[in-house]
């Protein structure tokens, strides 16, 4: 029969165990997070393969006035208009749910053929479910006298981003 | 002829039991329980569990029709490339040229029963009260299940790579992209935000790691093809091995009370 050990020393022994234990815990925690962290990290690529968001798109008198340009639209995804006193880039990126609406000359409308939104030729919807209206990219003359659009800035007419001078160029 | 072979050390060394006949219920229980794949099954079950009226068998049947789609969407990946290139014209070799060109179908198919027969347990789960204590674990499990089944479901979709597959992937990812917080387009993402520079936008939101691009490309495909084909069956795996093992565990079938 053995006698129990005196109270003081097995309530060190006790400590120093869950100390260790305590260390060795958030330790493994701290690893397994930092690979969590790590592959998340890799899944974002930091070079993308897909077309440079920003392109030249000709000189200004190229595009007639009331013109709807589908020039860009398949390579950049870009209708340029033309109207009265400016011209603008619209995005081809209905803002229901991000299908690729047509354009119809005879009934001077966008049509997008997933769920039926329709928008006047200034991007703003005038049926079916599509929220808020197209949105509009920057538009700037570089010392050449070409158009630039840049993809990257992006123009909304809810916010009242359209009265913004890089939204449109002024002809 | 038989009976010696069930004599030799071949058999004996695979079938433990030994070819004796079965004489008691001690021998009958060990034919099973010394079975990998017998021993998955219970040794008796109770009279209403064999009743088709009562479970439609849909359990058992979504397991079944896995069972095929892994079969077939193994041997659709011999022939299918996951690139922008070669994916669409592949997916018409597989019907055109290819021999026995119904395994694609095959496989549409079974992915379209699956998300039925899920559905269709659920719902007699649900309508037998089978989600009761002690199996509200199992229940928890199911559910997690049903997920993974719509998004092998909806992973699958895109790789035939033609307009549909390519505009719905398109309309069901921008819904990621409204995700709160971590969507570009989501309630909450301009608040993760140090002064000018947004930390969420359209190349770091949770629509951009599903598609590992700003829009459905090269990127998605891939990323779509391996949660499809290698991770996310290998979750589902997981999860059925803990639901079969919970059905045992909870006590087998549940039973009219």
């Amino acid at each position: 029969m053995s006698t129990p050990k005196p109270q003081t020393e097995q309530s060190t022994e006790r400590r120093t165990f869950i100390k260790w234990f305590a260390i060795g815990w958030a330790a493994f925690a701290a690893i397994v997070g930092g690979y969590a962290t790590l592959i998340l990290r890799y899944l974002f690529p930091n070079v993308l393969f897909e077309p440079k968001q920003s392109f030249r798109a000709g000189a200004t008198n190229e595009y007639a006035l009331g013109e709807v340009s589908e020039r860009f639209k398949d390579k950049h995804g870009v209708w340029i208009v033309r109207d009265q006193e400016k011209i603008y880039a619209l995005a081809t990126v209905c803002t229901h749910l991000g299908c690729t609406p047509n354009w119809f000359p005879n009934e001077n409308k966008f049509k997008c053929p997933c769920h039926g939104s329709g928008f006047y030729t200034t991007g703003v919807n005038f049926e079916g479910p599509a929220p808020r209206p197209l949105e509009r990219y920057k538009i700037a003359l570089n010392d050449d006298g070409e158009i630039i659009i840049d993809k990257t800035k992006k123009f909304q007419q809810e916010k009242g981003e359209w009265s913004d001078p890089d939204s449109f160029l002024l002809v | 002829m038989l009976e010696k072979f069930k004599q030799t050390q071949f058999y004996r060394a695979i079938f433990r039991t030994g070819g004796a006949p079965i004489a008691t219920h001690k021998q009958r229980i060990l034919v099973t329980l010394n079975n990998v794949f017998l021993h998955l099954h219970p040794v008796r079950i109770p009279k209403h569990a064999v009743k088709i009226k009562y479970t439609w068998c849909m359990g058992g049947l979504s397991f079944f029709v896995f069972l095929v789609l892994t079969v077939t969407g193994i041997l659709l990946m011999f022939y299918y490339r996951p690139t922008i290139e070669y994916a669409y014209g592949d997916v018409i070799d597989m019907k055109e040229q290819v021999p026995l060109g119904l395994m694609r179908e095959i496989h549409r198919w079974n992915a379209h029963l699956m998300v039925i027969t899920v559905w269709l347990h659920m719902f007699r789960v649900f309508m037998t009260g089978s989600y009761k204590p002690p199996r509200e674990f199992n229940w928890m499990v199911g559910v997690v299940l049903l997920i993974l089944t719509m998004l092998l479901s909806f992973t699958g979709y895109l790789l035939p790579w033609d307009q549909l597959a390519i505009w719905a992937i398109t309309v069901g990812s921008n819904m990621a992209g409204a995700t709160p917080m971590v969507g570009a387009a989501g309630p909450g993402s301009s608040l993760l935000a140090i002064g000018d520079v947004n930390f969420v936008h359209s190349a770091s939101d949770a629509r951009f790691v599903m598609l590992g691009g700003r829009f459905v490309g090269e990127g998605a495909l891939l990323r779509f093809y391996v949660l499809h084909c290698i991770a996310l069956p290998f979750v589902i795996m997981i999860f059925m091995i803990v639901h079969f093992w919970r059905i045992r565990k909870d006590g087998g079938i549940s039973g009219p009370t």
